[in-house]
C-alpha cells in the first residue's frame, strides 16, 4: 500500500466518528462535564478508527490497495454511517435533534475552556507523536519495501499514524462537530508551497489549519450578524470549490493525492 | 557474504523458485541472469526478506536473515529495487539523504546531508541536486535512487549491496559509470554485490560470478567469463545457437 492510499480513508473516518457521536448524543442522554466530553471524544475516536480499520480490512480482502477500490468502499461506508445518523435523527427528541443538527454542521460556538482543555490533552500529545514520526513518514513515501530496507517498521508506523490521527480527529470533532475541508485543503496547500517534507508539513498544517479556521469562524459570526452561521457550512462553501480546483490542478499536474 | 539455502517459493500452487542454492561472496560482484519471468526478482526479494520463501533460508554472514532487526539490516545492507514511482515533489537531494535514515540518530543532519552531496557527485547528478524528483527522466531517477542506496552503506565495510536491474534506464556512459562505481566500492569496502541484470555483455565485462535462472531453477553458476558462452546462452534463452554465436561470439569466447 502506498501512503497516498490513505487519502480516501479520511472522509469515512469522519463519517464513522459522526455516527459514533450521534449514538452517544441520542442514546446516552445529556452530556455534561469533563467526563462527558472525554466520552464523546473517545466515541468519535473509536468511530473514526473502526471506519478506517474496516476500509483497510476490505481493501486487504482484494489483496491490493487500489485507490479507486478504497474510494468506493469509502462511499459505501459513508452511506451506511449516514443512514445510521439518519435513523438516530429519526429517533431523537427535539433537544437531541437540535444538538445533532448543529453538530453535523459544525461550529466553534460551544468553545468553552473545559472543551479546550479536553481537546488539547489529546491533540497535543498525539501531534507530538506524529511530528516525531515525520522523518520516517517521508521514508515511507519511497515505498513500503524501500522503507523497510531503510530500517523503518512500516506496519508499526502506519498503526501509530492511524491511531494518533483518529485520536486527534475524534477529539477535535467531538467538540466542534464536522467542519469540512480544512483538513483536506490545508495539507495540499502547504505541500504546494513548502514541499512534501512531513517534518514541516505536519506542524505547518496544524498552524495554518488553526489560522484558517479562526478566520472562517470570525467571518461566520459577522457576515450575517446578528445571526451566526455555522462555520462548517462556510468552510464547505469555500472549501468545496477550492478542493475541486486543487483536484483539477493535481490531475493535470503531478501531485499525488 | 550471502547464502541462499534450498529456497523454494510457491504461490498459487506454482513454483516460482524451486530448491535454489546460491552463494554470494564478499568482495565479488555476482550477477543473476535469466529470461523474463524466470524468478530473478523473486529470488532477490527472498534474499532481501521482502518476501518469505516457502522453504529454505537465507544467511547473511552466517546468520539467518530473520535474526537481524530491521535496523541492523539497514546498516549492513542496501537494496535498489526496480523503479518505483514517487509522486511527491521531494528534491533529488532529499531523496538521497533518506538513505541516511538508519543513522539519523547518531550522525548530525549536516554530516548526513554532506554524504548525500558526495553520493550525488559520484553518480554524476550534482546538477540535479535541487530538482524535483518526479520531474526527472527515468535514467536520472535511477541514478538518484542509486545514490540514495550507496549513502546507506557509505562507511560500512563488508556490507551487501543488492541491485535489481540498476542500469535498465541508463545510457551507455552512465551504465559504465555506475558499474565502475559498484566495482570500486566492492573492492574498497569488500561489499557483497548481487545484481539482477539483462544485459549479458555488461554481465560478462562487469561481474565476477553469475548464476543462470530458468523456470525457477538454478541452471549453472560460476565465473562469468567461463559461464557466458554462446552455447550456454542459447540453451538458457532458447535461442538458435547460430544467433547466439553471432550476437555474443565476438565479445565472448567460445
Amino acid at each position: 500500500m502506498r501512503v497516498r492510499g490513505w487519502g480516501p480513508c479520511w472522509p469515512s473516518c469522519w463519517a464513522g466518528a459522526a455516527l459514533a457521536v450521534a449514538i452517544v448524543i441520542v442514546l446516552a442522554g445529556p452530556i455534561s462535564g469533563f467526563f462527558g466530553l472525554y466520552g464523546l471524544s473517545f466515541a468519535a475516536f473509536a468511530g473514526a478508527l473502526i471506519a478506517c480499520f474496516l476500509i483497510f480490512r476490505l481493501a486487504r480482502l482484494t489483496g491490493g490497495f487500489s485507490v479507486t477500490y478504497m474510494l468506493l468502499t469509502g462511499i459505501a461506508i459513508n452511506a451506511l454511517a449516514g443512514a445510521g445518523v439518519g435513523v438516530l435523527t429519526f429517533l431523537s427528541d427535539d433537544q437531541q435533534l437540535r444538538t445533532l443538527t448543529f453538530w453535523t454542521m459544525g461550529s466553534l460556538g460551544g468553545a468553552l475552556w473545559p472543551s479546550v482543555i479536553v481537546v488539547s490533552t489529546i491533540v497535543i500529545p498525539a501531534s507530538i507523536i506524529l511530528i516525531r514520526n515525520a522523518r520516517e513518514l517521508n521514508v515511507l513515501l519511497l515505498g513500503e519495501n524501500e522503507a523497510k530496507y531503510l530500517g523503518v517498521d512500516a506496519e508499526r508506523l502506519k498503526r501509530t499514524i492511524v491511531i494518533c490521527t483518529a485520536l486527534s480527529v475524534g477529539a477535535a470533532i467531538s467538540v466542534s462537530g464536522i467542519i469540512g475541508f480544512v483538513g483536506l485543503v490545508v495539507p495540499h496547500l502547504i505541500r504546494l508551497t513548502l514541499g512534501p517534507d512531513h517534518r514541516l508539513l505536519i506542524p505547518a498544517s496544524a498552524l495554518l489549519g488553526a489560522i484558517l479556521l479562526l478566520l472562517a469562524d470570525t467571518l461566520a459570526r459577522t457576515v450575517v450578524a446578528p445571526a451566526e452561521m455555522p462555520v462548517g457550512v462556510l468552510t464547505s462553501l469555500i472549501g468545496g470549490p477550492f478542493f475541486l480546483w486543487l483536484l483539477i490542478k493535481q490531475y493535470s499536474g503531478r501531485f499525488g493525492l | 557474504m550471502i547464502d541462499a539455502e534450498n529456497i523454494t517459493y510457491v504461490i498459487g500452487g506454482k513454483h516460482i523458485l524451486a530448491n535454489v542454492h546460491a552463494s554470494f561472496e564478499a568482495g565479488r560482484i555476482t550477477a543473476i541472469l535469466g529470461p523474463n519471468g524466470a524468478g530473478k526478482s523473486t529470488l532477490l526479494k527472498c534474499l532481501t526478506g521482502a518476501i518469505n520463501p516457502t522453504e529454505g533460508r537465507v544467511l547473511i554472514d552466517g546468520r539467518e536473515l530473520g535474526e537481524y532487526t530491521l535496523d541492523e539490516l539497514a546498516r549492513c545492507r542496501a537494496v535498489l529495487s526496480q523503479a518505483t514511482p514517487i509522486s511527491f515533489p521531494f528534491t533529488a537531494h532529499e531523496i538521497v539523504a533518506m538513505g541516511r535514515n538508519p543513522y539519523s540518530n547518531n550522525e548530525s543532519v549536516a554530516r548526513n546531508s554532506h554524504i548525500a552531496d558526495e553520493a550525488l557527485k559520484l553518480v554524476d547528478a550534482w546538477h540535479l541536486r535541487d530538482r524535483s524528483f518526479p520531474t526527472l527522466s527515468g535514467g536520472e531517477q535511477q541514478r538518484i535512487q542509486f545514490a540514495r542506496v550507496i549513502t546507506q552503506i557509505w562507511e560500512t565495510d563488508g556490507a551487501s549491496l543488492l541491485l535489481d536491474e540498476p542500469t535498465s534506464a541508463l545510457d551507455l556512459k552512465h551504465q559504465h559509470q555506475l558499474l565502475d562505481l559498484v566495482r570500486d566500492l566492492c573492492t574498497a569496502r569488500r561489499l557483497t554485490v548481487i545484481i539482477v541484470m539483462h544485459d549479458l555483455n555488461l554481465a560478462y565485462h562487469c561481474t565476477d560470478n553469475c548464476y543462470f535462472i530458468k523456470e525457477g531453477r538454478i541452471e549453472g553458476g560460476g565465473a562469468s567469463r567461463d559461464l557466458l558462452t554462446p552455447k550456454k546462452i542459447a540453451e538458457i534463452f532458447d535461442l538458435p545457437e547460430k544467433y547466439a554465436a553471432q550476437r555474443f561470439g565476438v565479445s565472448l569466447p567460445g
